[in-house]
């Protein structure tokens, strides 16, 4: 499963360079989230997977004694995800606003050049 | 979206959500859940209604501008943080009432910080989205 | 001792108060300061005094101490930089008299006073260079001080280029030498020479430290900055670009002697660099006719020959050298404030038009004079004594006597020429018309050179002043073994008194033999475009070209092309990396196994990401995307995260939601690019996502560290009260982070609501 897992990063990655690549603000928007969900699923394939253990104490115990997930990339993740979306959403306002006011959204022709 | 069956759903549907929302929130030191979700769950409650019977009965509902809400819990997870340096503990100390207080379990700064936290994800989150509906 | 450094140091931040009226008051007393420092020297000397060594320590304000180190070198060039520091001080106050900036330049000088004295003094290595950069520093505001001439700024610029990039390499030569020696003090790397000598990065830092020295000193092909310098007032030419500031590489070159000289390779890179440099210098002096251009190539010789005698390296050749610094720094400094009092009066330094100017300030012709009988070597002056000592090494040097004496014989031959036309030409002959009204000016301008040249002379015929122990100090601290013999005028009938004679004769026969013309002058420049100048020049203008080529193609304004530029780069790196020391070796027994389940997400997964790229449908594309984020969602429920889970769900529920309700006022997909920027996208894009997978997989085969998951898991009940670890993290033991985070989301809110609410003026709006 891990192998796969990997290949799901990799594929999230190429996709989401691929469409920061082209000139349409809304396929960039795009490409940055599925950039951002490779990177977490990357961080959480790091972490190692664990199948149906949570980090979670039971109720009887002080500690865990199992084997358990691990909590560091769990909690990482959680604030990324929190924090990507304070980003989206302030991207894809910036693009409406944007093409509001250039009627466009070719980044080429918002290129304002120096000459 | 004014389909009748979304609008009445959406009346029942609206208290249970906020609710299961604080449930999350305080189940979160024992259990899966937390401020960050209670907040997103709450978020989506009153955007589910503000779909169903538009944004002007959302914002009547709320009564207060969303916005409102993440000064509010700032301080809030802030002050909860404080609290210890009063009794000359380093910022952010987690701290606990003795005793365990019924329906919520033990009491402590962290259950603040986690309030502050879930208030501030609904201001934000409300605030964003209720701009873009309201935008031109 | 610290105070004599210090002193010039606290005199240039004194200078920078404006005095207004007071303003000729300091001018014309600043001197007292270097003569302050010039007398605490030589009642130090005269007392005997030297070989003093000492720490400076100011650890009370400062956790740093000064190494300072007084011995015969040292004092050698203290006595020159404060004795002739004075002289400068008093003789600019007169030469700038009405300048409006007379007092920056003397406060420029006297933090040139305090580098040098400090370069000087100097044991521990980075002092010592921490002091040769604030020369080139203070050289480069006192070139550059008429700072409205472009030429001036330019020429200051070429000197600070030329020896500022001197001082990086001289820094990597001693730097290498200390780690080397593993002592950064020069006292204490004598004793290990051996060791450094035989070091296999010896010869690196020889020629690191032989090329710093060789910027600063204006050695071929470095010279060309020095005569650009002569754009800075007289008196600073007079003061760095003869006397003092210009040896500092030759002080460099003498005071590393007893560490890494005396070997082959030292000697005869040193004789090349100052032979060529010598002859080539003083050829082009006699080619000059402007005075000050004179001066600096003569004086480009001269060291030249220093730098020529300390590669010989032989005891009688050091001596030659301390004699050689002293005799040319008299002589030269004379010559230029003369140059400087001619040009001051008649506003000319072209040797072809004056004449006769002894008939109007005979004492200045005096000081001409006797300076270029000093630099003729004519007995009885300093200048005799010099040439016969050098002329003495060069003969017994072991392996090329004759070739490296006539070498030296033809340079002095050309020096006396060069000498005599600054020094002796512009009074000869009868006074021009033009210049009938020409006066003496007043009497603290032509004192300083007057003195000079009278002390050239009376060090002649006195020599026993400074016999010992001041040159036998020299050599105790170049050469390592003390000197017995004497410094005398006259040595009987031999080899070196006929080549002196040769010398004088040849030289005064050929100074009235040569035509002086401006035709000569003329003729060579046909061949600036070979000079080293021309081709520092060009090359860089061929930077600037370069820059300016690379900076179109890298940084033409288009922000997918950065990216691409750095996905490119950093991929090639990664693969490079992952090519050369990786060996992927995939355990299959720690992984976990495939169901069913899973294979259908992943499945899901890998279909509404080629349909989130490749669909033409705005919509179709968004929805794909929330079908990533639901995929996600389900690996996470699979694998033991439900916290993320639920996070995951509902901020992809949330982000969809916004989409649409901006979608529509969105404008469609249209293909813009061309199908072959896709394949290359798309080649960069496949190639770095197959390098962050192969990167996972690679490092799945490493067993992580869990000693922080394990503290965590240990104690987040204990410590924290909490089961839940993930949260127990997020709101206790992180907290401080997630108060940072959630002041973040505000911030990201209030920035969505100002950019729906804002409204643009009609008059802001950009076309």
């Amino acid at each position: 499963m891990e192998i796969l897992i990997a290949i799901c990063i990799g594929l999230l990655y190429a996709a989401g360079i691929f469409l920061i690549l082209r000139r349409s603000l809304v396929r960039l928007i795009l490409g940055l989230i599925l950039l951002g969900n490779g990177a977490n699923l990357l961080i959480f394939l790091l972490g190692r997977i664990t199948k149906g253990k949570p980090p979670i104490i039971p109720d009887s115990a002080q500690t865990i004694a199992d084997v358990y997930a691990d909590p560091i990339p769990q909690a990482l993740i959680l604030t990324a995800i929190v924090i990507s979306f304070g980003l989206q959403a302030f991207a894809i306002i910036l693009v409406k606003r944007a093409y509001r006011e250039v009627n466009t959204d070719d980044l080429d022709q918002m290129n304002t050049h120096e000459q | 979206m004014n389909t009748i069956i979304l609008q009445i759903a959406s009346r029942y549907t609206l208290p249970l959500l906020l609710l299961f929302s604080v449930f999350i929130l305080l189940r979160g030191h024992y259990l899966p859940g937390g401020g960050f979700v209670g907040g997103l769950v709450a978020s989506i409650a009153l955007v589910l209604h503000a779909f169903a019977n538009g944004i002007k009965k959302t914002r009547e509902l709320v009564k207060i501008h969303p916005g409102f809400l993440m000064p509010v819990g700032l301080s809030t997870s802030l002050l909860s943080g404080l609290f210890p340096m009063i009794l000359g503990k380093p910022f952010l100390t987690g701290m606990w009432y003795p005793h365990s207080v019924p329906v919520i379990g033990s009491l402590g700064t962290a259950l603040f910080f986690d309030i502050g936290v879930y208030l501030v994800v609904v201001g934000a989150t409300l605030t964003i989205i209720f701009s873009i509906i309201e935008a031109p | 001792m610290l105070l004599a450094v210090l002193l010039p140091f606290l005199l240039a931040i004194f200078l920078v108060i404006p005095f207004r009226k007071y303003e000729s008051l300091v001018a014309r007393t600043v001197w007292i300061v270097p003569a302050g420092i010039f007398s605490f020297f030589l009642q130090t000397y005269l007392s005997g005094n030297t070989g003093i060594t000492g720490k400076a320590s100011l650890s009370q304000i400062i956790p740093y101490s000064l190494q300072w180190n007084l011995d015969g070198l040292s004092l050698l060039f203290v006595l020159m930089i404060s004795g002739i520091g004075t002289l400068i001080f008093i003789y600019a106050a007169a030469y700038m008299k009405g300048h409006p900036y007379r007092i920056r330049l003397m406060g420029f000088l006297s933090l040139f006073m305090g580098a040098m004295l400090g370069l000087v003094l100097s044991d521990h290595v980075m002092n010592l260079f921490l002091f040769w950069e604030l020369t080139s520093i203070s050289s480069f505001f006192l070139i550059g001080f008429n700072n409205e001439e472009k030429a001036s700024r330019q020429s200051a610029l070429k000197a600070l280029i030329v020896t500022g990039g001197g001082g990086l390499i001289l820094f990597g030569g001693l730097m290498l030498l200390g780690q080397i020696a593993s002592t950064y003090s020069i006292n204490e790397m004598i004793a290990l020479r051996g060791n450094i000598v035989a070091d296999p990065f010896y010869p690196v830092i020889m020629v690191l430290i032989i090329l710093g020295a060789a910027t600063k000193s204006a050695q071929f092909p470095f010279h060309f900055w020095l005569p650009g310098a002569m754009k800075a007032p007289t008196p600073v030419s007079a003061y760095l670009h003869s006397a003092t500031m210009v040896k500092a590489g030759v002080y460099l070159l003498a005071r590393f002697t007893p560490v890494i000289g005396g070997t082959e390779l030292w000697q005869y890179t040193l004789i090349a660099l100052g032979g060529i440099t010598m002859l080539y210098a003083a050829f082009h002096a006699l080619l000059r006719t402007d005075l000050k251009g004179i001066l600096a190539y003569s004086t480009i010789s001269a060291l030249g020959m220093m730098v020529f005698l300390i590669g010989i390296g032989t005891e009688a050749s050091l001596l030659a050298v301390g004699m050689f610094i002293l005799v040319h720094a008299l002589y030269k400094a004379a010559l230029f404030l003369i140059t400087g009092i001619i040009d001051h009066e008649t506003g000319s330094r072209d040797i072809t038009k004056l004449r006769g100017l002894r008939k109007v300030m005979w004492p200045v012709a005096l000081a001409g004079v006797l300076a270029a009988i000093s630099n003729a070597g004519i007995p009885p002056s300093l200048g005799f004594m010099g040439k016969d000592l050098i002329y003495e090494s060069t003969l017994h040097h072991i392996f090329q006597p004759i070739w490296l004496t006539s070498a030296v014989v033809i340079t002095n031959i050309m020096l006396l020429i060069a000498g005599f036309n600054a020094g002796w030409r512009p009074f000869s002959g009868n006074l021009p018309s033009a210049f009938s009204k020409v006066h003496l000016p007043e009497k603290s301008m032509w004192v300083p050179p007057l003195l000079l040249a009278v002390l050239g002379l009376g060090f002649g015929i006195i020599p026993s002043v400074i016999e010992s122990p001041l040159m036998q100090d020299i050599v105790m601290s170049l050469h390592g073994v003390s000197w017995a013999g004497h410094l005398a005028l006259w040595h009987g009938f031999n080899t070196v008194l006929l080549l002196s004679g040769i010398t004088i004769v040849t030289g005064i026969a050929l100074y009235f033999a040569l035509p002086q013309s401006s035709k000569i002058a003329a003729k060579i420049t046909g061949l600036t475009a070979l000079s080293p100048e021309n081709i520092w020049t060009k090359i860089a203008l061929g930077f600037n070209f370069l820059a300016i080529k690379i900076t179109a193609v890298l940084q033409n304004g288009f922000l997918r092309l950065y990216i691409l530029i750095i996905l490119a780069f950093v991929g090639s790196l990664l693969a490079y990396k992952l090519a050369n020391q990786i060996y992927f070796t995939i355990d299959y027994s720690y992984l976990s196994p495939v169901t069913v389940y899973e294979a259908i997400i992943v499945g899901i997964l890998i279909v509404s990401i080629l349909f989130t790229v490749f669909s033409t449908s705005r919509l179709v594309a968004v929805a794909s995307m929330g079908v990533v984020g639901m995929a996600i969602c389900m690996i996470f429920v699979f694998y033991s995260a439900p916290d993320l889970a639920m996070t995951q769900f509902t901020i992809d529920t949330l982000t969809v939601v916004l989409f649409v309700l901006v979608l529509y006022r969105l404008p469609k997909f249209i293909k813009l690019t061309f199908a072959i920027r896709h394949i290359r996208d798309a080649v960069v894009s496949i190639g770095f996502g197959t390098l962050i997978a192969l990167l996972a997989m690679e490092v799945l085969d490493n067993q992580p560290d869990r000693t922080v998951s394990k503290f965590y898991g240990d104690n987040s009940y204990v410590l924290a009260k909490g089961k839940n670890i993930v949260n127990v993290i997020i709101v206790d033991f992180r907290g401080a982070d997630t108060l940072v985070e959630i002041i973040v989301l505000s911030i990201a809110a209030i920035g969505v609501f100002s950019l729906l609410k804002l409204r643009i003026r009609q008059s802001q709006k950009i076309e």
